[in-house]
């Protein structure tokens, strides 16, 4: 049993959850602070991929990546760096991909606070950033907890954009879903019933601990 | 000295309402803000905080604060701020949310020792009652050794008990640290227990400012006593008309001629007051 496709889809999912992680953050942030009319359409912007097919999205990205699009000419002059039919074209893919599940739960987990704590760091003489991190961050953990996890397992569980841009590279960019559409069509019921079955079981233990750590947050808030 | 004079458009319930104040308020004063909800109270604590924007200008001590082309951020103001639901930083122990503000570990110990918070210290909000939260809450907001303590209705959510005794330690606490104190109060009582003066806001302006005893008491010369009702009813008795007045939480009958009767309307506010007898008082 070649076990490499469930290496890359972690190794892909856990890259996504951090990069996402750092520019979710101050997204999240402004979203949750401001009152400037843009907020709707940036609102609507970050959760376009939940809308989107994954071959529109797919698309896109191919197009905008492959070395015919300036993005992608300048990466590969530039850095030496192939965007399509790659790895690293796959986390820039997924991190378009999986952006609203980022943004979302910390959006709501900011806007959840109360603001006098807020202003009171502010009083306190703390600049925005030290109030994120030792104020805000530390009162939603089960929202980080969601946002980080979420993002993670919707990484492993995407397939069609890891598909359209990423091709089926064994070692690179075949990823646990895709091996598992390629044994179906070649009709290797076995191995496509093992992948199948532990995609599930990772998948629900992953959930399954979230929620668990979740009630027990609230229980301990008294909420 | 404080010099205030700002105006800001405030949208409350009732539609917009300019807000304009000018004051000046002498360093150490205790000062009591009241006034009808709406009437721009937190807005002006938090217009001195920095926490609003506003137009005009805020001086302390000569610094300006805020002026047309200036505004010192909220980081930089030299306030304490005690908040009516007392926002405490509920991932840190009590003794973290104060040494949050300032690594002053004796300053720390001191305030929590005065009011009696040493114990808990190590405790998180969320295990206090609400008189211990706001304890935590006035001692950090003078951690910051603060020109200007701000308190927004702080003793509103608290027993009567426990508010006699928080009255007590803020008097303490503003005489020991020197600040400068405006509170919100709608409480006449603590209003004359505490403040040095009295400012009433009235849809966004100054309507009263004085001593306690000036604005609050409504005895005025011979009066023994007066109070303000509001009139619910008028019935007649026989010959006689009784009106029923609404006084704070208690209703009473009050004996009018027919004259007087005429001239009062229902739902209107009106004074009792005597000067004929000497008032009783006993002991509940």
């Amino acid at each position: 049993m070649n076990y490499e496709p469930f290496v890359i889809s972690f190794k892909l999912a856990a890259l996504t959850a951090f990069i996402l992680f750092c520019i979710a953050l101050p997204l999240a942030w402004y979203l949750s602070q401001t009152k400037s009319r843009s907020k709707p359409f940036l609102e609507a912007l970050t959760a376009l991929p939940i809308v989107l097919p994954p071959s529109v999205l797919g698309f896109y990205i191919l197009w905008a990546l492959s070395y015919n699009s300036p993005i992608g000419a300048f990466f590969e002059d530039t850095f030496g760096v192939k965007l399509v039919f790659s790895f690293t074209g796959l986390v820039v893919a997924s991190c378009f991909y999986s952006l609203p599940f980022m943004v979302q739960p910390l959006q709501n987990g900011f806007e959840s606070i109360n603001k006098n704590m807020l202003e009171a760091s502010y009083i306190a003489g703390k600049s925005k950033i030290q109030t994120i991190f030792a104020v805000a961050l530390p009162n939603m953990k089960p929202a980080v907890l969601t946002a980080i996890i979420v993002t993670f397992a919707h990484t492993v569980g995407e397939f069609g954009v890891v598909l359209m841009v990423g091709g089926s590279i064994p070692g690179e960019t075949k990823v646990a879903s895709v091996a598992i559409y390629e044994m179906v069509e070649s009709m290797d019921y076995t191995s496509a019933h093992i992948y199948s079955a532990i995609m599930v079981g990772l998948s629900f233990v992953v959930l399954l601990s979230v929620y668990i750590f979740n009630a027990r947050q609230n229980r301990r808030f008294g909420l | 000295m404080i010099e205030i004079n700002v105006t800001k458009t405030l949208h409350g319930a009732e539609g917009v309402m300019p807000l304009h104040v000018k004051l000046n308020i002498q360093e150490g004063e205790f000062v009591a803000l009241s006034g009808q909800s709406g009437s721009g109270k937190t807005t002006l604590l938090r217009i001195l905080a920095g926490l609003e924007e506003a137009m005009g200008s805020i001086k302390v001590h000569k610094q300006v604060w805020l002026d047309a082309q200036y505004s010192l951020s909220v980081q930089k103001r030299e306030i304490g701020f005690v908040f009516q639901d007392y926002a405490l930083f509920e991932n840190m122990t009590v003794e973290e949310n104060l040494l949050f503000v300032t690594k002053d570990k004796p300053l720390a110990q001191h305030l929590l020792q005065i009011t009696e918070l040493d114990a808990l210290k190590k405790r998180t909000p969320n295990s206090l009652s609400g008189g211990q939260k706001q304890r935590v809450s006035i001692c950090r907001a003078l951690m910051k050794r603060p020109k200007i303590l701000l308190l927004d209705e702080p003793l509103s959510a608290l027993d009567p008990a426990m508010r006699t005794k928080l009255q007590n330690e803020l008097l303490s606490l503003h005489k020991e640290f020197g600040t400068t104190t405006i509170m919100v109060s709608h409480d006449p009582s603590e209003i004359y227990c505490l403040a040095s003066r009295v400012i009433i806001l009235q849809n966004g302006e100054v309507k009263n400012d004085g001593t306690p005893k000036e604005v609050l008491l409504k005895t005025q010369g011979s009066q023994k006593f007066s109070f303000e009702g509001e009139l619910l009813d008028i019935k007649k008795v026989d010959v006689i008309y009784v009106a029923i007045v609404a006084i704070g939480q208690q209703l009473v009958e009050i004996v009018v001629s027919s004259q007087e009767a005429k001239n009062l309307k229902i739902g209107e506010n009106v004074r009792l007051s005597t000067k004929a007898f000497a008032p009783a008082m006993t002991q509940i």
